[in-house]
């Protein structure tokens, strides 16, 4: 049974780690409002780079002449992973849920008898992946010092796997991060960035014929690298936004759960509080009898 | 647009950069600089660096870099990977973009690649001597 002292020590610091997690949830939802304004800011260009990518290959669909990055190598021997996390931890099963979601996907594939390569951006997936799949990981991309993600970051990570792809050491390649639905859901999605695929647009039902400057041809070749490096921009701008949505719910449940030790504690403090008066009064009053 | 008018929208994957109606646009397109009016045919251009005019508008020089427009229904979209009012346009990165060109072309094997690199250290040299003929007109923004 612990004393009261130990009680009452035990609340205290119950209360400053309630201290603690609830200012890290208004910091989160601080951040939260800023990394969701900027992932919608990037929403209109991902979607318009989509539909006229979309309108754009479907010329090409099943022709050989199609861009390597359009139509792939031709065959899907080799994989990469480009598996993007938060650099910090503490947002509940975030990070845990885009490694898990990778680690199976990789697993799958070396079962196949395919290689898999993996890219990691943020520190926390590197850190979970890099103890089932050290051989694998063949880049790490930290954006610890980063304050607030810009295009180039995104756009140094595509120049990476374009030459990376350029020079034949993978087929395919998947990008792993997690959409922002809500602040309390984010879902993990598995993304192909190459060959890439197109979700097909609305507008595309009533086909526009375009004057090309230059030709068809090279607005995609142009438009194909770009595109790899718009895919991961976004990604990494969801995943901004989720980190925080999922950093502040798990702070929030932490705060409340901090909340209810204290409450349990002060009911046993108070309880052992009280026991302690009564027996001294038992003491004094069995010493009044005995004389 | 039956009024002559034309939609301009010009998004960078930062943020939406501008988005009204505006009389004209003049978009510097890979192979030439055109002007878009109402009710033009539906084009779709590569961008070289350098700056869309807008008249009529809130913006009337905004500098583009890497990216594309498209023309369709009265509206303009340019896609840009950078974009910003020419207020904002920064000389010394470009002066950085065009070193490190040269730098890529010099290091380029195989035609192909010098071809490329080639085109981007052109485009960058346009564009700077296009900004000492503008010289004065950007930085009081026109």
């Amino acid at each position: 049974m612990p004393s009261l002292k130990d009680l009452k020590n035990r609340i205290a610091s119950v209360r400053s780690t309630q201290k603690i997690t609830k200012a890290m949830q208004m910091v989160a939802a601080a951040k939260l409002r800023r990394a969701e304004e900027l992932a919608a800011a990037a929403r209109p260009y991902a979607a318009r780079m989509n539909d006229v990518l979309s309108g754009l290959s479907a010329a090409y669909a099943g022709r050989s002449d199609a861009p390597k990055l359009l139509a792939g190598t031709g065959s899907d021997q080799t994989h990469l992973l480009i598996v993007a996390t938060a650099e910090r931890g503490l947002c509940g099963g975030f990070n845990s849920n885009i490694s898990r979601m990778a680690r199976e996907h990789a697993r799958k594939l070396i079962s196949e008898g395919k290689t898999v390569k993996i890219l990691c951006v943020g520190k926390k997936g590197h850190d979970v992946l890099k103890r089932l799949f050290a051989d694998q990981i063949v880049h790490f991309v930290t954006l610890r010092e980063v304050k607030q993600i810009g295009y180039s970051n995104a756009q140094a990570i595509g120049e990476k796997v374009l030459s990376m792809f350029a020079s034949g050491e993978f087929d395919v390649a998947t990008l792993f991060y997690s959409k922002f639905r809500s602040v309390i859901s984010q879902e993990p999605t598995a993304q192909q960035l190459i060959p890439a695929a197109f979700e097909a647009s609305e507008a595309s039902s009533e086909p526009v014929s375009y004057e090309y400057e230059p030709g068809e041809e090279a607005i995609l070749n142009d438009l194909l690298p770009r595109n790899v490096s718009v895919q991961i921009f976004s990604a990494l701008l969801e995943n901004g936004a989720g980190e925080m949505g999922a950093k502040m719910s798990a702070m929030d449940n932490a705060t409340r759960n901090a909340g209810d030790m204290i409450n349990r504690l002060t009911l046993s403090y108070n309880r052992q509080r009280q026991a302690q008066i009564t027996k001294e009064l038992i003491e004094i009053i069995s010493g009044a009898e005995a004389l | 647009m039956a009024d002559g008018n034309v939609k301009v929208e010009i998004v960078s994957p930062e943020r939406l950069v501008l988005s009204e109606t505006v009389q004209s646009v003049t978009i510097p397109g890979q192979e030439g600089n055109f002007t878009v009016l109402g009710e033009h045919a539906p084009v779709m251009s590569v961008l070289r660096p350098g700056f869309v005019m807008v008249e009529g508008g809130s913006e009337n020089l905004v500098f583009v870099r890497g990216g594309f427009a498209e023309v369709s229904n009265g509206t303009v979209t340019i896609l840009a990977e950078d974009a910003r009012p020419a207020k904002q346009f920064n000389r010394q990165e470009i002066e950085e973009a065009l070193a490190r060109a040269q730098e890529e072309m010099a290091a380029a094997n195989g035609s192909d690649e010098t071809e490329a690199a080639q085109l981007v250290v052109d485009s960058l040299r346009n564009l700077m001597t296009e900004v000492e003929h503008m010289g004065s007109a950007i930085v009081t923004g026109l």
